[in-house]
């Protein structure tokens, strides 16, 4: 009777064992179902209803939670009231920076079910995926109608071009050389804010000497890549900066050696918990005082506020030392496929997310500025106004870990080869795979 | 004896699962392998004959060293902290204690959890932060005058992956133990009674005589729990984000396809996990099903 019970017992078990494998598969595969739901009814409709599809836009994006959601909603909202007759479909898919999304709309575009338009980071993390599998129209023709090409700074336009065609309309910009610092701390150990790479190394090591282990924090390792670029940048200049996406310089340079040597400096004044903490975390330290730096990008500026400190007395902000001048960027951007379903309606949505109204709309709620230069100034708080100023007289050079200059491939060769260096810390090793990266998934031969 | 009719009817009844399987399992595990054969990089499928060159760069890929040897020292930690631990608890509660009941579903409850769970609890347990930020295990420890167990756990450096074999044990070690305990149960009381007589000690009784007799369980639970060890992605991920140190293959083959469109090396990878698995449970299948035909 007991062995009997306990049979029935262990049956029961490898029946959870089984529920628990049949939960992990849906874990993994949960961000398609929806997006196939969504997609299997307008496919039947499609014969039937062709006259009311007419009247819809499906919008793909990764805007599923937070300002970005609702900023989305801000600027839908300003699209139905200029198109009211056009069905406006949120085809959003959460996971954390899209990844989720794209590995979702690759599946789609795989099957030829591509939705009308969809979000994604400007540049070559578009260009590179999906105009080289010759999924997406040129949007020239928008920038010319709309004199979009008079707003937008001109240094912008090469780096959401190929070729002389721009491929997607950028609503958002968000900058990536963003040193923040707490200023109670640099007041108490008298540091002025640091505008050269070497004024920063003196001010840590006195940070470093009165007792303060790690000044700069940093988080996982995204953020040690986010924190490489800016470096890269603040050692190499614009131009020469530009080269090397570009394939006009290589990456066996000496200068290139000496970059790495900075980045393996600036490492050394970090927190050794790094690769456990969030992006959040990591910010979290300078503003409780625990650390004096962070390099992040100005979503950062919206997590301040949101825990509740104010500009100026609870952060500060500055382009990380030997950027200024600079405004690496980033931006969100929608872009008008081949064969788009409803093209008009596509068009419309371009046309919204392009113009002052629906960027005005989107911006303030999201935390970042208008990648036009004549938003309205009345909508933006103290750090948006400054970006604002410098967006519109910066050098405008492009973000690695946010997917302008580099495709997906070489990102994430370079990805891993700096994982490997922040294990082994061999500069060497990690100057040669960053030129194999480049000679096998970018522009270098 | 059937009839033809009922064999039929059979058959009629089945196919559908079999062309299932046919379809999703071997056909995929088909187009896969061929596409781990191709040089297919970008979001769009090219099917251009590249040989075993996928493989090859695998093996010379100084990432994918570190993700079979941290696969090696987790499934090591793992198998042999979940049997050591599942074996000594199905020992203590055969000792006919009162309240075994309780014990038993109180030990087995982690199992009913997915890893994700399990990670970012232990997330938090695990916390490596010290000082003034101390917290988790790491604040237990040093509010108890521990100070010498406080780590940095998974982001202690070479080591970090031992430590989540850690959460594994946790989850698993008490599904080892049912496996366990229902192999003792199946040991007839005389064999016990018989080693006694003649004088056998309890320890010697354990060493000679039940574990022998619970060789085949050890052995079913090494091919659980090891093929469980080798395609361990979502723990990972929900402990430590996808990070270099503590990668492991089934985090590159995610990482590689889905961020990189590096369709072929995902494919590769994902046909190795593939291999590393069967060469573990064809075995084993092999095994019982001979023994099953001679009963």
């Amino acid at each position: 009777m007991r062995y009997k019970t306990f049979l029935l017992f262990l049956i029961l078990a490898l029946v959870l064992v089984a529920c628990g494998g049949g939960n992990n598969a849906a874990t993994n595969t949960e961000p398609v179902a929806p997006a196939e739901e969504e997609a299997a009814p307008a496919q039947e409709e499609a014969p039937a209803e062709a006259e009311e599809m007419a009247n819809q836009v499906e919008v793909f994006s990764w805007w599923t939670g937070g300002g970005e959601a609702a900023g989305l909603e801000a600027m839908i909202k300003v699209f139905n009231e200029k198109y009211p007759d056009i069905e406006f479909i949120n085809a959003a898919v959460a996971g954390g920076a899209g990844t989720n999304a794209r590995a979702v709309l690759a599946t789609r575009l795989q099957a030829g079910d591509a939705p009308d338009s969809w979000q994604g980071h400007a540049g070559q993390e578009l260009i590179g995926t999906y105009v080289a599998a010759g999924q997406l129209e040129p949007v020239n023709f928008l920038f010319e109608e709309n004199g979009w090409l008079d707003v937008m700074p001109e240094t912008l336009i090469p780096l959401i071009s190929q070729d002389g065609n721009i491929y997607s309309v950028p609503v958002n910009i968000h900058r990536a050389n963003v040193l923040w610092n707490n200023p109670t701390v640099l007041a108490e150990n008298g540091i002025d804010v640091p505008t050269t790479l070497d004024e920063w190394f003196t001010a840590m090591d006195a940070l470093q000497a009165a007792g303060m282990e790690a000044p700069l924090a940093m988080g996982e390792q995204w953020t040690a890549m986010h924190l490489f670029e800016t470096i890269l940048l603040a050692s190499l200049g614009a131009d020469d900066y530009n080269a090397l996406w570009d394939g006009g310089k290589s990456w066996s340079e000496p200068e290139v050696a000496a970059a790495l040597e900075n980045f393996a400096k600036v490492l050394s004044y970090t927190n050794s918990d790094a690769s456990a903490l969030s992006w959040q975390d990591a910010a979290q330290l300078v503003v409780n005082g625990d650390a004096a730096f962070n390099v992040m990008g100005d979503w950062a500026e919206g997590y301040f506020r949101e825990i509740g400190f104010e500009p100026n007395s609870g952060y500060g902000w500055s382009p990380v030392p030997g950027t200024n001048g600079n405004f690496q960027f980033l931006s969100d951007s929608f872009v008008l496929p081949v064969g788009a379903p409803h093209r008009e309606a596509a068009i419309a949505w371009l046309t919204v997310a392009g113009s002052r109204e629906g960027q005005d709309a989107f911006n303030p709620v999201k935390g970042s500025i208008p990648a036009r230069s004549d938003g309205d100034r009345a909508l933006y708080g103290e750090y948006l106004l400054s970006a604002m100023d410098d967006w519109s007289n910066n050098t405008v050079v492009g973000s690695l870990t946010h997917g302008v200059v580099a495709n997906d491939s070489w990102k994430s060769e370079i990805d891993t080869a700096l994982g490997l260096f922040l294990v082994d810390k061999d500069a060497a090793t990690f100057q040669t795979a960053l030129a194999t990266a480049c000679t096998s998934s970018g522009p270098c031969q | 004896m059937q009839s033809r009719k009922d064999q039929l009817l059979g058959l009629a009844l089945v196919s559908p699962s079999i062309l299932a399987v046919l379809i999703f399992v071997y056909g995929f595990i088909a187009w896969s392998g061929r596409v781990s054969l191709s040089q297919w990089k970008g979001l769009m499928p090219d099917y251009t004959w590249a040989g075993l060159q996928n493989y090859i760069g695998l093996f010379t890929d100084p990432r994918f060293r570190i993700d079979i040897r941290n696969t090696v020292v987790f499934t090591v930690l793992f198998v042999g902290g979940c049997l050591v631990l599942g074996l000594t608890l199905a020992i203590l509660l055969d000792q006919g204690l009162r309240g075994e009941g309780f014990f038993r579903s109180l030990y087995l409850f982690p199992m009913a959890i997915s890893f994700i769970v399990t990670g970012v609890v232990w997330r938090w347990l695990m916390n490596p932060a010290q000082g003034s930020r101390i917290s988790g295990l790491n604040l237990i420890f040093d509010q108890l005058g521990l100070d010498f167990l406080i780590n940095k756990w998974h982001t202690t450096p070479e080591w970090g992956i031992a430590f989540i074999a850690i959460p594994a044990i946790w989850q698993m070690s008490g599904y080892t133990m049912a496996l366990y305990l229902g192999g003792l149960r199946a040991i007839p009381e005389s064999l016990r009674e018989a080693a006694r007589v003649d004088g056998a000690s309890e320890f010697a009784m354990y060493r000679r005589i039940i574990l022998p007799l619970l060789s085949p369980i050890t052995l079913s639970a090494m091919i659980i729990l090891g093929h469980i060890s080798l395609k361990v992605f979502d723990l990972i991920v929900a402990v430590a984000g996808k990070q270099i140190p503590l990668d492991v293959p089934a985090i590159y083959m995610w990482t590689t396809t889905f961020d990189g469109n590096f369709y072929g090396r995902g494919a590769s990878i994902g046909i190795l996990l593939l291999l590393s698995v069967a060469v573990l449970v064809i075995p084993y299948l092999r095994y019982t099903l001979k023994n099953e035909a001679e009963l």
